[in-house]
């Protein structure tokens, strides 16, 4: 037990995962960075991307989510995105229609801190695309 | 005095009446149920999502150049009104006491000399406002066809909300729905979004939390530039949620009302047919034997 963080994934619609993992890998806004118990609190953006689960006797887990926060606190770890589906559901059309939404919002941002997020959430959406 | 006849069509057509209404009550606990589910499980989220707003608005709140979506636009001259209400009436004073609570607030409102404008959500409340204030609502948004509220629902809502903020239409917004507090009490809320109504931090931080000091990734600002917003959607998400949770209770008590209020209709025609039977047999009863004795 002392070595598993309390994991928690929620979306707006309810609580997608809650229990003691070993690792979570986390798209953050900066990069991405692995979690285990007793990190330094800390509040970051989760970028869209793959949200990696490790957990001993299991197989890891790769989800993917829609951009959100992660809140940790030593012994908890909570990731609250608007949408996650774990990688094996993904479906390439449905990605393929999500960055064109994104190329045509780009159009459309009004400052420069706005392109620059829908440029990241891009990039990275592109990248998901490969994986899948 | 009415026919037997008469009244026995009565008795036929408050007692389909009954059914109806009987029906519309299993439905509406049905519904509520599920309803009630989704309010439970939309919570997690909205209470993190709280928490971690109250730990960074309350530090970025005093600096300058604070997103405006947090403080303001330091201005308290045009409010925004969202009035949440149904789609559908028979449910009891739920409409009506959102729309009640709104007219009386844009009163209030221009009395001050402060201008209103109003977004109405849902059809009942448009209906009702409408004939007031036709003039202030700039535009109603329909929930019709709508089964199972999902977070995609309460997106035009909240892209609205910010496209008219950006625009500088409005100063303060909102929100005005039912919360859901059990079957026979809906309580009317106004729910501030912009400026964010930052929720009291000392009473959220539960004792694991203690007074852990984050570190932010990226930057406040920057987590904050993106919170607010997705914080703004969850709020009218969860306030559309309480909405149809509270609707669907209010129609279940209603909709209970009628059934009994049938019943005694029912009983009391009933009563009122047996005794008019009976009159009729006396009477008739009473001609043969004055016309037998006559003989």
């Amino acid at each position: 037990m002392a070595d598993k963080i309390a994991f928690e994934l929620v979306s707006p619609d309810h609580l997608l995962i809650s229990e003691d993992v070993d690792m979570i890998v986390i798209p953050g806004g900066e990069g991405d960075f692995g979690v285990l118990v007793g990190h330094q609190p800390m509040i970051s953006t989760v970028r869209p991307g793959i949200l990696e689960v490790e957990k001993a006797g299991a197989e890891n887990r790769r989800i993917f989510v829609n951009g959100g926060f992660a809140e940790i606190t030593g012994d908890r770890c909570a990731v609250m995105t608007e949408e996650a589906v774990p990688v094996e559901e993904l479906d390439r059309a449905n990605l393929e229609q999500r960055i064109k939404d994104a190329e045509e919002d780009i159009q459309e941002a009004r400052s420069d801190l706005e392109r620059h997020l829908i440029d990241l959430k891009l990039a990275t959406l592109r990248e998901t695309l490969q994986v899948v | 005095m009415a026919s037997l006849k008469d009244l026995r069509t009565r008795i036929g057509t408050v007692k389909s009446t009954q059914k109806i209404t009987r029906a519309m009550q299993m439905v509406a606990a049905s519904k509520l149920r599920r309803a009630q589910d989704a309010v439970e499980a939309a919570r997690p989220y909205a209470q993190r999502m709280e928490r971690m707003l109250g730990s960074l608005g309350s530090s970025m709140a005093e600096q300058e150049g604070a997103p405006p979506l947090l403080v303001g636009t330091g201005k308290d001259e045009t409010h925004l009104l969202v009035v949440a209400t149904g789609e559908r009436g028979l449910c009891g004073a739920f409409n009506s006491s959102i729309a009640r609570a709104a007219r009386a607030d844009i009163r209030k409102l221009q009395a001050e000399g402060k201008k209103v404008k109003v977004l109405c959500v849902g059809r009942k409340g448009r209906d009702v406002l409408r004939r007031e204030y036709n003039d202030l609502i700039i535009d109603t948004i329909e929930l019709t066809g709508i089964r199972r509220l999902a977070f995609t629902d309460a997106q035009p809502i909240a892209v609205e909300i910010l496209d008219l903020f950006e625009a500088g239409e409005f100063d303060v917004c909102t929100l005005y729905f039912n919360a859901f507090k059990s079957v026979i009490s809906q309580v009317l809320t106004r729910r501030q979004l912009i400026p964010a109504s930052l929720p009291d931090v000392d009473d959220q931080c539960g004792p694991d939390l203690g007074d852990a000091i984050y570190d932010y990734e990226p930057d406040e600002e920057e987590i904050l530039v993106e919170l607010l917003p997705r914080n703004l959607r969850v709020q009218v998400y969860q306030a559309l949620l309480e909405n149809a949770a509270s609707e669907q209770g209010a129609r279940m008590s209603a909709m209970d009302n009628a059934t009994r209020n049938a019943g005694d209709m029912i009983d009391k025609l009933t009563l009122n047919y047996n005794r008019t039977r009976q009159a009729q047999i006396t009477s008739e009863l009473i001609e043969i034997i004055s016309g037998a004795e006559a003989l």
